[in-house]
């Protein structure tokens, strides 16, 4: 055997674990929703009946019955606030970090670092005792500054339902911002900005001119990752309707699939839906993918 | 000069209140974790757990279904960590150490696949699982988890193995080894932080999964630790909760995960950036 075909063959058997798990676990169950997204499966189908082939008409029912549209206006508008707020207020840190003095950088590193570090439904625990409205902290601190919110319901109507989980979802979200961009500034050379100083740069000159071109590849690059990740936030808004808000006014698209699938069982309907977040994740992701791919080689 | 030090003061005290305001929830669940439910539901609250005590937490763990949820969440995540560490160390062999068609392609699917939303395939994959009888098995589970973990897992070992110099082996190769035992006895050791933080990762990731856990253990008998603190979750909507008593088990579920983070943290991290950071 000539070591040449035997080198080809190694990469090969190395990746075919990878490729039989990813197979099974993610392959069949895509093909298997493209296929669903074209079908009538209900609740008679869950009990053996074939399913029956429907075109598109999955497709034109969600597009025309309206909610559809309700459900992906309220995901993008919360994923623009969200990923825009995370990587203003992100970034904002990162700048503050660079102008104090260590231990202050320290601390709020630390901060940043264990508020990061907290699994996503203990978070959950937590924020939902701070907003509650027997006892939670939240009201008695807004009512001891002069407010009325004793007792007062946050996740009853939609606009505070949604007001609460961004502000989860942000706190959640800033520390990866903060501290990649953050890491970013550490390149930006000190003698640079003390040139430009010199030459009479002001403060926000030397930001506009120097620092900010110098971190753009970073900072796109969480902004598209927040704007990936804030698409698809699923945990915040289920746990949030599960302590009390209403499902119907705050789905957005991850919890409306669930909602289809699990609580309906309109398998057809729920793949369909899946199949369109799944395609603009994969359109959202190209971009970031390439990026990453440029540098690997 | 006096100006430039009132307005360093100014953003030192602005970071420190920032750091109190990201820091709050983390102390706010350890703090209520040691008060007890008469404290907890006065309409002051307490700030400080002066007089606290680990009732709570005795009460948490002597509970039968935190053991099970516990059981349950370890053998999951011990059986994604092995399976997911020996598929990805194979895979990332494969793409740093050899020239191959297809490669570039490979790697890119699983950068695109890296992205993919739970939410987005969960339906199926509980419609996959119920057919094969495998709902509310550990396994089933953990073969989901390992599929979602293994590109991110290849793609953080990609650059461990890159990082073991190949003249390594070759000159133990020279000296008599076979290829493989150059690379059991020279490259393996050197991988060995490698394969930690990623095992790291894949922990972390099982552990705290809370989407497909969902859909795919629906019996009670069968929660994870996160399912099992939704519990408490539902429960709050409609009657009065401990809170003490939530804020002990999510302290429990959060201490280890908070170790094992601030320990793999910046590997983490420059996987996702790649190389944005260094400019």
């Amino acid at each position: 055997m000539s070591s040449a075909s035997s080198s080809r063959r190694v990469p090969l058997a190395l990746i075919i674990p990878t490729l039989l798990i990813l197979l099974v676990a993610l392959g069949y169950p895509i093909g298997w929703q493209v296929i669903t997204s074209f079908q009538h499966y209900g609740m008679l189908q869950q009990f053996g009946q074939p399913p029956e082939w429907v075109g598109l008409d999955n497709y034109t029912a969600l597009f025309t019955d309206g909610y559809l549209w309700v459900v992906i206006a309220r995901s993008i508008v919360f994923c623009l606030v969200c990923a825009a707020s995370t990587v203003l207020i992100g970034g904002g840190m990162a700048l503050l970090m660079r102008a104090v003095s260590t231990p202050a950088r320290l601390i709020l590193q630390i901060a940043l670092l264990v508020a990061w570090a907290m699994p996503v439904v203990t978070s959950m625990t937590v924020w939902i005792w701070i907003v509650d409205w027997r006892r939670g902290v939240l009201n008695w601190l807004l009512t001891r500054l002069g407010g009325d919110f004793q007792g007062h319901n946050w996740l009853v109507e939609p606009l505070s339902f949604f007001a609460v989980a961004a502000v989860i979802v942000v706190w959640m979200s800033v520390p990866f911002v903060a501290l990649s961009i953050y890491a970013g500034l550490t390149q930006v050379s000190p003698e640079v900005l003390e040139a430009a100083q010199i030459d009479g740069a002001s403060g926000w000159q030397r930001l506009r001119h120097i620092i900010l071109p110098l971190i753009a590849p970073v900072v796109s690059i969480v902004l598209l990752l927040q704007l990936i990740w804030d698409l698809r936030v699923f945990t915040q808004i289920k746990l949030l309707q599960d302590a009390g808000g209403f499902a119907n006014e705050t789905n957005l698209l991850g919890t409306y699939i669930y909602q289809l699938g699990t609580g309906a069982g309109d398998f057809g309907a729920a793949a369909a839906v899946s199949v369109i977040m799944l395609a603009l994740t994969v359109a959202m992701s190209w971009y970031y993918v390439r990026s990453l791919m440029k540098e690997e080689s | 000069m006096r100006a430039t030090k009132l307005r360093r003061g100014l953003l030192t005290l602005l970071a420190v209140v920032l750091a109190l305001a990201w820091a709050f929830p983390v102390y706010w669940m350890v703090n209520s974790a040691f008060l007890d439910k008469a404290t907890l539901s006065s309409t002051r609250p307490t700030f400080l757990p002066f007089g606290g005590s680990f009732d709570n937490f005795t009460t948490v763990l002597g509970d039968p279904a935190f053991g099970r949820a516990l059981a349950i969440s370890l053998s999951v995540t011990l059986v994604t960590v092995a399976a997911a560490l020996a598929i990805a160390f194979l895979g990332a062999l494969a793409i740093s150490r050899f020239r191959f068609r297809g490669r570039a392609s490979f790697v890119l699917a699983l950068l695109l696949i890296q992205m993919l939303p739970a939410e987005g395939l969960f339906i199926a994959q509980y419609k996959m699982m119920s057919s094969v009888g495998l709902l509310n098995n550990v396994l089933g589970l953990a073969v989901l988890y390992t599929a979602a973990v293994v590109p991110f897992t290849i793609w953080m070992l990609r650059g461990f193995v890159a990082g073991v110099p190949i003249d390594l082996e070759e000159a133990a190769m020279v000296d008599g080894l076979s290829r493989t035992q150059a690379f059991l006895r020279i490259t393996f050791p050197l991988l060995a932080p490698g394969l930690v933080a990623s095992g790291v990762y894949a922990f972390l990731q099982a552990w705290n999964e809370f989407t497909v856990a969902l859909v795919v253990m629906t019996e009670e008998q069968a929660r994870t630790l996160p399912l099992w603190l939704r519990g408490f979750i539902q429960a709050s909507a409609t009657r009065e909760t401990d809170w003490g008593q939530v804020m002990a088990a999510s302290t429990l579920v959060a201490i280890p995960v908070i170790v094992f983070f601030l320990l793999v943290q910046s590997r983490m991290s420059s996987g996702l950036v790649g190389g944005a950071v260094k400019g």
